[in-house]
């Protein structure tokens, strides 16, 4: 297990898919709105080492209610200008596509967090700070403070791709059971 | 145009719709509990583990703050039943909404209801159809509650089989979790329909998610084998884990067809029961 923190550096040079790690430290959620707000007028934090959250989270009265990960699929291709701007680590569900895979290729990596995990997120996280609130709740750009967030490298910076392996297994797999099966 | 007096029986079955909803969003059903404690012990993937130990602490974090399991709190399906001699009425479908509308607000509930094509949002998590609502007889007065989340119910099929392709159910069913890969966010469960009408086969898939999952029979048992020898695991990072089990019901259909379909449910397989007490 490896304890990561904000901003990141080099260190995640040395991840491989499948390592589990936590995350501390200030991060930022973005989901689509929020993106091609970003794309717009700008990133309103600094980027450098900066780790994004795929997530729309529940906030009351000041207090993170609810903060598990959307499908990061959906920011595909809205993805490449963080990573031009030094954003190291993007969180999410799901993985991401060939595009990204490139694009995180010898600086960043795709974190992996439990999908419906919403309560044991906002239980390792206090609020920081919020952006572009005229988006909505969901789509916003919310300053998190983590504590030890528990994920998994699900794409590494040189080209490792947890998702897209155990796709492929699992293709091959079912070639193998409709041979058996005789389906 | 007088509004309709609210009777004893409208608030009884309005709050046992909240109270149903409450317990559904907040706490997972004690045979889901145990198949996911059965899945951190045996599954040897240390990825998967790792997964299945965040959703154990989740569910537990969410008891101990008294909120949803998770933020995709569905949209609300409703299975009414109702005793010999007692009718279904449009007051029973208004309660219901004054218990859906009311829980979304105490809870509280995302709303995640929309028009189709508009897509403007009511606020209430009711609308057209919504709450959808089956009605079903039995002993009791009682509204069973199944808040359906997005994620899984978009990688859900529907397939008309030939009646010469029995065989081919297991195919079907595998090949679902196959293409639906870590969206649905497994271990899931699967409802499996086989037989009916091309509407009932759907209804029959979402019914199978209301058994409870501690027991499987055979056929189910070789379905869910055949699912987890997929090796998708928990998210889609691999591992042992990919079905809890596999719900399957039955009914009888036209000779010349064989409608399936499979309702995917995410790891948050989450249903409740509360007894309607009208004073």
């Amino acid at each position: 297990m490896t304890d990561l923190s904000t901003p990141l550096g080099d260190d995640v040079l040395s991840l491989r898919a499948g390592d589990l790690v936590t995350l501390s430290g200030r991060v930022y959620t973005a989901r689509d709105e929020a993106h091609l707000r970003m794309q717009e007028e700008g990133i309103p934090f600094d980027p450098e080492g900066a780790a994004v959250y795929h997530c729309g989270p529940i906030v009351h009265n000041g207090r993170v209610i609810a903060a598990g990960p959307t499908t990061s699929a959906r920011m595909n291709t809205l993805t490449g200008f963080l990573l031009d701007s030094g954003v190291r680590a993007l969180i999410g569900k799901g993985g991401m596509d060939e595009t990204v895979r490139r694009a995180i290729a010898g600086r960043a990596v795709y974190l992996a967090f439990t999908g419906g995990c919403a309560a044991l997120a906002a239980s390792r996280m206090t609020l920081a700070g919020v952006w572009f609130e005229d988006l909505g709740m969901a789509e916003a750009v919310w300053g998190l403070d983590l504590d030890r967030l528990p994920l998994v490298v699900g794409m590494d910076a040189h080209g490792g791709d947890l998702f897209d392996e155990v796709k492929r297994q699992a293709h091959r797999r079912f070639e193998i059971l409709r041979g058996k099966r005789g389906w | 145009m007088s509004v309709p007096e609210k009777t004893p029986l409208f608030h009884a079955l309005a709050e046992a719709t909240k109270s149903a909803l409450r317990k559904a969003e907040i706490e997972l059903p004690r045979d889901v509990m145990q198949a996911l404690l059965r899945a951190a012990r045996t599954e040897t993937n240390p990825t998967a583990r790792a997964e299945l130990e965040n959703i154990l602490a989740n569910v537990s974090e969410a008891a101990t703050r008294n909120v949803p399991i998770c933020q995709d709190t569905g949209v609300p399906v409703i299975y009414l039943t109702l005793p010999e001699g007692m009718a279904y009425t449009c007051r029973m479908s208004d309660a219901m909404r004054e218990g859906v509308a009311a829980a979304t607000v105490a809870i509280p509930l995302r709303p995640n209801v929309v028009d189709p094509l508009t897509r403007a949002n009511t606020g209430t998590n009711c609308g057209r159809g919504m709450p959808a609502v089956h009605v079903r007889s039995g002993d009791v007065f009682e509204v069973t509650v199944l808040p359906k989340g997005a994620g899984s119910e978009n990688v859900s099929r529907i397939g008309m089989l030939l009646p010469s392709e029995k065989d081919a159910i297991g195919r079907f069913v595998t090949e679902t979790m196959l293409l639906a890969g870590g969206k649905p966010c497994p271990p899931v469960v699967l409802g499996v329909g086989i037989g009916s009408t091309f509407d009932g086969v759907a209804a029959l898939a979402k019914e199978a998610l209301l058994q409870p999952i501690d027991d499987m029979t055979e056929y189910e048992q070789d379905l869910c084998d055949a699912v987890n020898s997929l090796g998708i695991g928990p998210m889609g990072l691999g591992g042992d884990t990919t079905a809890l089990a596999v719900k399957v019901r039955r009914g009888d259909c036209h000779t010349a067809s064989l409608p399936v379909a499979v309702n995917v449910q995410c790891w948050a397989c989450r249903r409740a029961t509360e007894k309607v007490l009208v004073p």
